[in-house]
């Protein structure tokens, strides 16, 4: 199908969107479009005025400041996936990024359009969680950082206001070397996943795990940290044992079922690929 | 009828100027105002990859891109490929010779998915190539051939580069 007729807006800074966003009824954000264009053509939003982001300069960059990345919302996911920056400093997003859609779809994709639109079984949102990452979001009164734990509120809902647009995602990059892995299943490479798995683990001086991070992504509505299982793993030594622990309560996560999955189904996803991501996590301190 | 924007893009080296509603997806231009209908739709809404264009050297669908986003930008279509003089492009020969195309109508999106991949000069594998095209649905050919293909036209391209540089 076609897009429902709206009014295109091309704004040249994040000021003037965020005013036209604000003054506008009805308004859509555009970034990379690779979602909202398919719901626009299908007809599942029709908006009035649709703002385009994508004349906006200086939304998109890779910035190394130290003790985080700060990656521009407006950043194209092939370029976080291919930048030397990011495999060097935070490979889990370099690692996730590879079962983003398609080369066709990174191609044009937004780190920020990705968190805005909160897809459960979307890769970024799921490493900005278990990166605790900050999102920076900018309105008419001006701006503010949002934890990422914060940011993602229910099923494709984000806390942004209405007449606020994302402009900064802010990754911690401990210096202390991680274990890390990000794991999903597909029926073909590039579709949502029924569920995926991404694990940060960070050593303390005496080999065992100080900080833990398991996210379980497609199972329920939104990507959820998994609080259980993390306990389970930190302050010990990483070994089999506490992996197929842990493994066991992110299989007991509250699982949705659709045409694709029994919950059963993706709950027993969620338990093997997180004993593999472990594992494979544990394999890279 | 909404307000009208002006685009200028270059598609396959020739300069357009137009007009173009704000709705209107740089599939339908290239289809409908241009009439350059190698370029096929499926479905419309980014799954089946027979859109597939460049844009500035990177592929992307062009159901899911307006075309007043390629105002100042170059587009490569599936009429771009082959030489002025009719010289096909070694991956679409090589799809000649391994039968990596039967009704055609991924054809589009398959060769220029390709382009992009084979343009990288990297050494190809066949799951390369295969993760390469997995957003472009073949219901015809079980993809061997296409596979194949691709693997020749990097060799073709390999050689060919070797030639030139001796």
């Amino acid at each position: 199908m076609k897009p429902a007729p709206f009014e295109y807006h091309r704004p040249r800074s994040v000021g003037e969107a965020v005013d036209l966003l604000a003054s506008l009824p009805n308004a859509k954000v555009l970034a990379g479009g690779q979602s909202l264009m398919p719901m626009l053509n299908m007809r599942f939003v029709i908006p009035d005025h649709v703002i385009d982001l994508n004349s906006i300069d200086g939304l998109a960059y890779i910035r190394d400041v130290g003790d985080r990345i700060a990656i521009g919302s407006m950043t194209r996911q092939r370029d976080i996936e291919l930048s030397p920056v990011i495999h060097e400093r935070l490979p889990l997003l370099s690692e996730a990024l590879h079962f983003t859609g398609h080369t066709q779809t990174r191609n044009r994709g937004t780190l920020g359009g990705s968190l805005c639109h909160l897809d459960p079984a979307a890769e970024q949102p799921a490493v900005a969680l278990t990166c605790d990452a900050e999102v920076v979001a900018v309105g008419p009164r001006g701006s503010r950082t949002i934890p990422i734990a914060e940011f993602v509120v229910s099923y494709m809902t984000t806390c942004l206001e209405p007449d606020e647009i994302v402009t900064e995602i802010r990754f911690p990059t401990p210096s202390r070397r991680q274990g890390f892995a990000f794991m999903e299943f597909a029926r073909r490479h590039g579709d949502f996943a029924m569920a995926s798995v991404a694990v940060l683990l960070t050593p303390a001086d005496d080999g065992t795990i100080e900080r833990c991070a398991i996210t379980v992504g497609g199972i329920g509505s939104v990507p959820v940290r998994a609080a259980q299982a993390e306990a389970a793993i930190r302050g010990k030594v990483p070994e089999e044992a506490h992996f197929v622990r842990a493994a066991e309560m992110c299989g007991e996560l509250e699982a949705v079922a659709d045409v694709h999955a029994p919950a059963s189904y993706r709950q027993q996803l969620a338990r093997v690929l997180t004993e593999r991501a472990l594992r494979s996590a544990a394999g890279r301190l | 009828m909404t307000k009208m924007h002006p685009v200028s893009v270059t598609v396959n080296g020739r300069k357009h100027d137009l007009e173009v509603e704000g709705r209107l997806t740089l599939a339908d231009m290239l289809r409908h105002r241009l009439h350059l209908t190698g370029t096929h739709l499926g479905c419309e809404h980014g799954v089946c990859g027979a859109c597939t264009v460049l844009v500035d050297g990177r592929s992307a669908r062009s159901c899911l891109m307006l075309a007043v986003q390629t105002d100042g930008k170059s587009v490569e279509t599936v009429e771009g490929l082959a030489a002025a003089d009719g010289t096909l492009h070694p991956i679409q020969d090589a799809f000649i010779e391994h039968h990596g195309l039967q009704c055609g109508y991924c054809t589009p999106g398959m060769l220029m998915t390709l382009v992009e991949l084979l343009r990288t000069g990297t050494e190809l594998s066949e799951p390369v190539v295969r993760e390469a095209i997995s957003g472009n649905l073949c219901r015809c050919t079980g993809y061997q051939g296409i596979v194949d293909a691709a693997l020749t036209a990097a060799r073709t391209m390999a050689s060919q580069k070797q030639a030139l540089s001796e």
